[in-house]
């Protein structure tokens, strides 16, 4: 008994540290709209901030209780410059532009941490006065993981008094529940966003910055917290701080229950509540349902300026892509081979993101499922491999059926949140199904038969899957069919009242999309002769989102460009430097402060 | 306005092929080796060292006037931890890079898509740290070796020792990786056969890189194991040492940890090294071997930093690089294939053998007792014994058996 009151404490422990992220970034979202993946960062900047004021301040360890908060300003002064430098100059953008912003800083500070305090792992101090236990029920428990118990609801009910008892907190919340009619009654949008991003800087720093103890520093700590705190997020409902709060408890005491019954669940368990309790809530559990836009979109000025690609031009990049394998070297036939790979599989997304407009963060279950069906079906199946890559993009669709049936039902980031809980799902299975799938060492010898081997002969092969599956996806776009689906995303309620089925369209375009997606799979990995869980991964689905917000949401040929640009990028930087990421991380932020449509958007001289 | 931008995207594009195209080549050309491993991400905090062991070894020998005649000459790749960026590399330093052989990988899974693309076309790989068996083994083939004792041969080390303790509970946490996994059950098989009485009372598997500590510990302590055995490492070893020692699992349960004793785990918890594990590792300051300790001291110069497990690796995995391409007498494949089966490098710690059975070197690894040296402020391992591959590695014929025919 007093083993399971001490599994409680721990499990509560665990959530009052994510609840000060999560709360941070409910706040950010709830009135600024912004999916601000860069949250994480600021924690572990916190974190890294609080490990070297300790031993800079001449207060020997008591410093610790002096850099905790020091750290936690420095970080939302960051989080307020971040927004008044950078953030205010896309909030005209379409509401996407902020998302590859943020995902851009995340590059940035990551490098910047591991240039300045090195990649190395790290302990930090100790909180002095609280690094001991204390025996509850028979048992040691961490007097630090007691004050944090403790210091948590402090943190809530400080967030309640700022709420309801402040003239400021009101506005807050007014703005969260519908932010167009704050604005017209005149209050300054840009002085509340920016409150509200300090304050949810700061709070994401505090959480950094308390953890130290309890925790080691890695320059990889950013993304695993992100992903973690928006599930609290989202299970507790977008903008609710309540609603973190009660999150954050479910999955920190779940978690250290789940433990001991399965204790290989932990890779998934919070992507499983997080997908129940969409299915049962679509709004999270203390969330409130979207306010209809009054405008007729959310997605308004999505569709960008089309450009009018003459056809001598596609004629001839038809040509140059057909001649290519004779004139370049080998190995630049098979970087197009990847750009190919991955122009399908932003382009597959842009159906949802730009046509169906569904941003999906869960795309790569797709990607993987291809690529896994294809290696399965040949090794295990014993499948010829032409026909192992047709039946692989089969089964992405197949699977997609299923989860698209539930991810339909839902809007906006509920709608993302869970296909991201899908896509773990399938990345769990394939990561721990060490029989048929490899586990984590993947499937080795997927390689094509010798009629295919060489790299011109799979680089035609990769090409006419590619032509052929972008040119599909262009025809279901502009088919009566891509039209409705347009009308359903600009005004979903007119759509309906014409006698539009919203949810058929809507999943008829997931399933497409996951089809093309799990060909671009399967051209993947014959391209690289393995597969691995890392195909499912966040990282994976974080890609096409990127490609296509670079390129341009707003029209069919961004997702491809976009993609061929950034496999560029990235294929040059990392050649050049270890620091790729901020390099990569400053041209993204060049590029989406200068070019907000992305870069076909740049091309568009139509004028506005 | 619209012209004007198009041009300077045109611009930037071009720019960007024009970087992709290789340098210039040399009249006389050095031997050009390929290398990759995961500077970032993941794998990060562990292959800055290497990177060192590796120049080190390049400069040294390339002072000595190269490799017949030739100077060597590393190209770098990065992997970011993912096997498809490695395959990527590999592509480029083959094909544009004209690279003799590949060498590097850190984690397992990156090291076996290497190795297969190697396989498939035709080239050699040396596997320096990765440790899954599979490499030399199940996913075995000629063009891989592979230098680090691997998984299997590190968690049998400590298996004979363990089995001639008291303990007869026992519990594992690792993370839910196959190196995790296969390092727990090749432990705990060779335990059974030595030790038939022992039984296993519980396990946990962390999420790699995103444990909970606290829960954890706690779920073991109510397991009231005897003994604990750990396959945790980096990040989740450090946040899990705290939660236990405050939790005070170390006080009551004696604990068993693979490659904890190596600086790269240990270094980082400073005075917080739990004493009394029986640890493999390596203890770079305790070991008396006159060009091991020439090695260490050239080292710090080099890099004023001490070494770690990593740095010797590194070093080993060049310095049997340039053995191979002598005795193979140019950068031919096939002969470097050759020259690798059954290859002698002397090393800082002694000589080793590339198995000609199935490349796996005879590298051993220390196996000792962990301790907290309070002057230099770290862990340290005492009592140690160096156990060389051969001790507990499978016979030929064994490994034959493991390997696929071809």
């Amino acid at each position: 008994m007093s083993f399971l009151f001490i599994q409680l404490l721990s499990g509560v422990a665990n959530a009052m540290v994510l609840f000060l992220i999560a709360s941070g970034l409910t706040l950010i979202f709830g009135v600024t709209r912004i999916v601000n993946f860069a949250h994480g960062s600021l924690y572990m900047l916190a974190a890294y901030l609080t490990y070297s004021l300790v031993s800079a301040l001449p207060l020997g360890p008591a410093g610790f209780y002096v850099a905790v908060p020091v750290a936690a300003a420095l970080v939302a002064l960051f989080g307020g410059l971040v927004e008044i430098v950078l953030l205010r100059r896309v909030y005209r953008a379409p509401e996407l532009y902020q998302l590859l912003l943020t995902f851009a800083l995340v590059l940035v500070v990551a490098d910047a941490v591991r240039f300045v305090w090195g990649a190395d792992n790290k302990t930090g101090p100790e909180a002095p006065g609280l690094a001991g236990s204390v025996r509850i029920a028979g048992q040691l428990f961490p007097t630090y993981d007691l004050a944090m118990i403790a210091f948590g609801p402090l943190v809530a009910l400080g967030l309640w008094w700022l709420f309801y008892r402040t003239r400021w907190g009101i506005l807050i919340r007014a703005a969260t529940q519908d932010r167009e009619m704050v604005a017209a009654l005149g209050v300054d949008q840009r002085r509340l966003f920016t409150g509200v991003f300090v304050l949810g800087s700061f709070l994401a720093g505090l959480a950094g910055a308390l953890q130290v103890p309890r925790t080691a520093l890695t320059t990889v700590m950013d993304t695993t917290v992100i992903v973690e705190a928006f599930v609290v997020v989202v299970i507790g409902g977008m903008g609710s701080v309540w609603g973190a709060l009660l999150a954050s408890l479910l999955i920190g005491v779940l978690s250290a229950f789940g433990i001991l019954i399965l204790p290989r669940i932990s890779i998934v368990l919070i992507f499983i509540v997080m997908a129940v309790v969409l299915i049962i809530r679509p709004w999270g559990l203390l969330g409130r349902p979207d306010v209809q836009s009054r405008a007729a979109s959310g997605a308004a000025g999505l569709e960008a300026p089309r450009v009018p690609l003459p056809k001598a031009w596609l004629a001839g990049l038809l040509g140059a892509l057909v001649v290519a394998p004779l004139v370049l070297p080998t190995f630049y036939v098979w970087l197009l081979v990847e750009m190919l790979a991955f122009a399908l599989f932003a382009t597959s997304l842009h159906l949802l993101m730009g046509t169906g407009g569904m941003v999906s963060f869960g795309h790569a279950a797709y990607f993987g499922l291809g690529a896994y069906g294809a290696a399965l079906l040949m090794k295990s199946a014993g499948l010829p491999m032409p026909l192992a890559f047709l039946a692989a993009p089969v089964l992405a669709a197949a699977v997609s059926v299923v989860f698209g049936f539930f991810s339909v039902r839902l809007t906006s980031i509920y709608f993302a949140m869970l296909t991201l809980a899908f896509a773990q799902i399938v990345f769990a299975i394939v990561h721990q199904w060490y029989e048929v799938t490899g586990g984590d060492n993947g499937l080795l010898g997927v390689w094509p038969p010798p009629w295919l081997k060489s790299p011109a002969h799979y680089y035609y092969w990769a090409l006419g899957a590619g032509a052929a599956g972008i040119a599909l996806l262009k025809v279901v776009g502009g088919s009566p069919f891509g039209l409705t689906l347009r009308a359903v995303r600009d005004h979903a309620r007119r759509a309906e009242a014409v006698g539009v089925n919203i949810r058929a369209h809507q999943l008829v375009a997931f399933v497409v999309a996951g089809f093309f997606a799990g060909l671009a799979g399967a051209v993947f990995v014959y391209l690289k002769g393995s597969v691995f869980p890392v195909y499912v991964d966040a990282p994976m689905s974080v890609q096409p989102l990127v490609m296509v917000l670079l390129g341009g949401v707003g029209s069919f040929a961004g997702p491809a460009i976009g993609a061929v640009v950034y496999k560029l990028l990235d294929s040059v930087i990392t050649r050049y430097t270890e620091y790729w990421q901020v390099v990569l991380g400053a041209i993204l932020i060049l590029l989406v402060t200068t070019f907000p449509r992305g870069i076909v958007g740049v091309l568009g001289w139509r004028k506005p | 306005m619209g012209s004007r931008r198009l041009a300077s995207l045109l611009t930037l594009t071009l720019v960007l092929i024009a970087g992709l195209t290789p340098g210039a080549t040399w009249a006389q050309a050095p031997i050009k080796l390929g290398e990759i491993n995961s500077y970032s991400g993941i794998g990060a905090p562990f292959t800055g060292p290497y990177r060192a062991g590796v120049e080190m070894a390049v400069e040294e020998i390339n002072a000595k006037g190269g490799v017949l005649g030739r100077k060597l000459e590393v190209v770098f790749r990065d992997d970011k931890g993912q096997p498809a960026e490695a395959v990527k590399h590999a592509q480029e330093l083959v094909e544009s890079e004209k690279v003799a052989l590949i060498a590097g990988t850190f984690l397992s899974n990156v090291g076996l898509a290497v190795s297969d693309w190697a396989k498939q076309n035709k080239t050699m790989f040396v596997a320096a740290e990765s440790l899954t068996e599979a490499i030399t083994w199940a996913k075995g083939h000629d063009h891989a070796v592979r230098l680090r004792p691997n998984t299997y041969e590190q968690g049998r080390m400590l298996a004979e020792k363990a089995g001639k303790m008291k303990y007869v509970k026992w519990a594992v946490i690792g993370p839910n990786y196959e190196y995790g996994k296969r390092a727990w059950e090749t432990f705990r098989d060779r335990l059974k056969e030595l030790k038939p009485e022992v039984q296993v009372v519980g396990e946990q598997w962390p999420t790699l890189g995103k444990i909970e500590p606290g829960p954890m510990v706690t779920a073991i302590l109510n397991q009231n194991p005897d003994a604990l055995y750990v396959s945790l490492f980096g990040s989740d070893w450090l946040a899990f040492v705290r939660e236990a020692q405050k939790r005070g699992l170390f006080q009551k349960t004696f604990v068993v940890g693979i490659l904890l004793g190596e600086p790269e785990y240990i270094d980082p918890l400073k005075l917080e090294a739990p004493e009394g594990m029986l640890v493999t590792g390596y203890p770079w300051y305790d070991i008396n071997i006159p060009a091991h300790k020439d090695w260490v001291a050239r080292y710090i110069k080099r890099s004023d930093k001490t070494p770690v497990l990593g740095s010797l690796i590194g070093y080993i995995t060049y310095l049997s690089v340039a053995e191979a391409i002598k005795k193979a007498g140019g950068t031919d494949t096939d002969k470097i294939v050759a020259a690798f089966k059954g290859l002698k490098v002397e090393t800082p710690i002694g000589s080793i053998t590339f198995r000609a059975s199935d490349g796996q070197s005879t590298m051993g690894a220390w196996v000792g007792t962990t301790k907290v040296d309070a002057k230099r402020g770290v862990g340290i391992m005492v009592n140690h014994e160096y156990i060389p591959g051969e001790k507990v590695l499978p016979s030929d014929e064994e490994v034959k058996k493991l390997r696929p025919a071809n």
